[in-house]
């Protein structure tokens, strides 16, 4: 164990690189890109933080995890008690270390970075929260059972995605039976369908949903709750109080000639064959096929896009190419992302817009057609809006084509449920401190009522739902 | 898991399977689909209700063997079990009473088309069902759908059984005859959903087709299923399946569903590579198909 530094000190020591695949190693896998931290790479990281006392990393956090008392105990190299701190707050560590936007949350405000006026200083809370969860995972794999009362209340959980689980884990800790209802064959949600393997190996997300089944939540799989089942009907089978948390899973489409030719797809379709299908392993482990094009064109600048243009390079494209229509700057994507896309070598071409997928006779895709873009005055999402450049036509070869635009809210639940109030977008209205839906014993929460948003954000609306369904349940008042 | 009670042939590649699904049975309404998968590492495939026992808890489905995992389903053993039975998904058939109804099943396709004449008949329609089918070993639920419908007309390209000729010929026929027809019901091969959709236009009767596309999820999430109604782009899964077929981009659908055909004959080749015995017979009746 390291002696106690000063401040000075700390300050004096660089933030701790995580091992990392190299480009050239991993474009050819699916494996995960960073390795991991060893005990040694954590416990000196864990060296360099202040643990301040006013701990704005804790109030950067949307599930406010005790940063520098977890990180102090990493520090002394107490891994299981770190664990069991961060899990107070966070029941899905391993995933948030990998899939958060730390330097807009947690980083960004970090006493380390300020003193040294460079964010990229700050203290690699993500990179130690993944370590701790995987030590954790590795040296405690068994499950405490829970000690509790069971009031008796049944809830339905609908959609097994970050926000769904995360209500699970706390209403069952709270006593309560909990059922959660999952359209697919598979939990996890967007973290099993969307996010590739290389950035959240699947089995950790199975570690997790294992956990909480056997703290006894019922896992219903196969059930889309607002086709398959009403939430009526749910009422009618006895559950007391649901909460949705169905996602953002609709995709959009940019509405340009060719968008339905053989060869594109939506980022959704391309991920899912890819990830919860597998299609990797086509034809032998795997049934579900997908097309392996040479030259790959992704449109859109999100963490999606760059996971689709990854993905691409994984299954033997090769050209894997982002077309983006603002500047690197107005990117959605996390810088990590976009790092590591461009080591693999995505070719980035910015300030351009696909205006045609063009095709061939028999209705296959073989190009884009494009225009160069300028950036105007600001739009109402405080970028600036990017304007065509007249007379700027080109036309980049494609043979399959991934839309990466965003998503729409699941429109399942909201369709068969005029109850339920939804905004202009098709998003659920929920009561932002309650999560209360406009129908009694109904909370929403997630990418449903936020519109696609974070992993972190989605858990901690679970949380706040589960907290203001608990209250329910014990006094019946809505 | 969902143990399966009946899986046998009843035309060559056609198989009907009955299998258990107390909640699909219970919720499931005419039109329907739901998405099955018979193993892990299997496709997702979308197959349309067939029938459904509420007291048994269970459904029918009926499913030609084409790819690998309607191959692999095929062997299920009844005792057996299916990984994964999703449903009931896609919107239900507007059944109202309009009136006559022709329910129009081509191949395979007289197994959706079951349900719906049962409801349209239940609704008090005056039903009547024509039946395609290559030749008469090829076609199905002959009894079953004479009990759904008030009259019945067969129709097989060869003339080995019923009337030769096409089931538009049969329709034509029957509008030619100035029989009365409020609405027409297509279901079968996409061509055939085209031909007839071509015809009613031109008589000016309604028309509704259901569309089995290429799906993944089968619940909005892919858009995989994607097809052209109307010049607006729309999702079978939760759209669908039933569009109007007088609105409805036949060749772009038939395009589309083009995607993976050189996928499949990779997949079929690497299942028969592993089982070559047992394959043999079910890869020659498949390929004739």
């Amino acid at each position: 164990m390291a002696e106690k530094l000063s401040n000075r000190e700390k300050l004096k020591i660089a933030p701790i690189p995580m091992a990392e695949q190299s480009p050239s190693a991993r474009r050819g896998n699916i494996q995960e890109v960073p390795l991991g931290y060893t005990e040694a790479e954590a416990l000196a990281e864990a060296q360099r933080c202040l643990i301040c006392k006013n701990a704005p990393c804790v109030k950067g956090c949307p599930v406010s995890v005790d940063i520098p008392g977890f990180i102090e105990l990493v520090a002394e190299g107490r891994f299981h008690e770190a664990a069991v701190r961060i899990k107070q707050t966070n029941c899905l560590p391993a995933v948030c270390g990998r899939v958060c936007p730390q330097e807009e949350q947690c980083q960004v405000v970090c006493m380390v970075a300020k003193s040294h006026k460079d964010t990229a200083q700050s203290v690699q809370v993500g990179k130690l929260e993944r370590f701790v969860a995987d030590w954790d995972r590795e040296h405690h794999p068994t499950v405490e059972p829970l000690s509790v009362t069971k009031t008796g209340k049944r809830v339905a959980i609908v959609g097994a995605g970050p926000a769904g689980l995360t209500a699970a884990g706390d209403l069952i800790a709270l006593g309560h039976d909990v059922t959660v209802f999952e359209a697919l064959h598979r939990a996890g949600g967007v973290l099993v369908y969307g996010i590739p393997e290389f950035r959240l190996p699947k089995a950790i997300v199975d570690f997790e949903v294992d956990a909480l089944r056997r703290q006894g939540v019922e896992l219903k799989y196969n059930v889309a709750i607002g086709k398959s089942k009403s939430l009526e009907d749910l009422f009618a089978e006895g559950y007391d109080a649901v909460f949705v948390g169905t996602g953002a899973g609709l995709p959009m489409f940019k509405k340009i000639p060719g968008e339905n030719l053989l060869g594109v797809y939506s980022a959704n379709e391309y991920l899912t064959r890819a990830n919860l299908m597998n299609a990797y392993g086509f034809p032998t482990e795997s049934d579900t096929p997908i097309l392996r094009g040479r030259n790959v064109v992704t449109f859109g600048g999100g963490n999606v896009a760059m996971d689709a243009a990854r993905t691409a390079l994984r299954l033997g494209a090769e050209t894997s190419t982002i077309l983006y229509r603002r500047s690197e700057t107005e990117m959605p994507a996390r810088i990590e992302e976009i790092h590591h896309a461009k080591e693999e070598g995505i070719d980035f071409r910015l300030l351009q817009d696909a205006i045609e997928i063009l095709g061939s006779e028999d209705g296959w895709v073989t190009g884009c057609k494009c225009l160069r873009m300028e950036l105007g005055e600001p739009d109402a999402s405080g970028r600036r809006r990017p304007v065509p450049v007249a007379g700027s036509e080109f036309v980049i070869p494609a043979d399959v084509v991934v839309v990466a635009i965003g998503n729409g809210p699941n429109p399942l639940v909201p369709r068969t449920t005029p109850q339920l109030q939804t905004n202009k977008w098709g998003n659920i209205v929920a009561d932002p401190d309650t999560a209360k839906t406009t129908m009694r014993g109904v909370w929403a929460g997630g990418d449903i009522v936020l519109g696609a948003a974070t992993v972190i954000l989605a858990m901690g609306e679970g949380r706040k739902a589960a907290k203001s369904i608990h209250e329910y349940l014990t006094t019946g008042v809505w | 898991m969902a143990k399966v009670l009946v899986n046998r042939p009843i035309a060559p590649d056609v198989f009907r399977m009955e299998v258990e699904a107390p909640d699909v049975a219970k919720y499931r309404k005419a039109g329907q689909f739901v998405i099955v998968r018979p193993a892990s590492g299997r496709e997702r495939i979308p197959l349309t209700i067939a029938d459904a026992d509420r007291e048994k808890g269970t459904i029918t489905l009926i499913y030609q063997v084409v790819g690998r995992t309607t191959a692999e389903m095929s062997l299920i053993e009844p005792g057996g079990e299916m990984a994964d039975v999703a449903g009931p998904l896609g919107l239900a058939t507007h059944i109202e009473k309009v009136g006559t109804v022709v329910i129009v099943g081509g191949g395979i396709g007289v197994a959706p088309s079951h349900p719906i004449a049962q409801a349209m008949k239940a609704a008090g329609n005056h039903v009547i069902s024509i039946l395609g089918a290559r030749n008469q070993g090829l076609l199905i639920l002959e009894p079953e759908m004479r009990a759904a419908s008030d009259e019945v007309v067969v129709v097989t390209d060869d003339g080995s059984y019923g009337d030769k000729g096409f089931v538009t010929d049969a329709l034509r026929r029957l509008l030619d005859a100035g029989r009365k027809i409020d609405q027409v019901v297509a279901i079968g091969p996409p061509i055939m959903m085209k031909m007839v959709s071509l015809l009613t236009k031109e008589y000016g009767v309604p028309t509704l087709v259901s569309l089995n596309t290429i799906m993944v999820d089968g619940t909005g999430m892919c858009g995989g299923c994607r097809v052209t109604v109307g010049g607006e782009t729309k999702f079978v899964c939760v759209d669908g399946p039933e569009f109007d077929g007088h609105l409805v981009d036949f060749d772009e659908m038939m395009r589309r569903q083009r995607m993976y055909v050189a996928h499949e004959a990779q997949s079929r080749a690497a299942f028969e590579g592993g089982h070559p015995c047992r394959m043999e017979q079910m890869a020659g009746e498949a390929h004739r198909g």
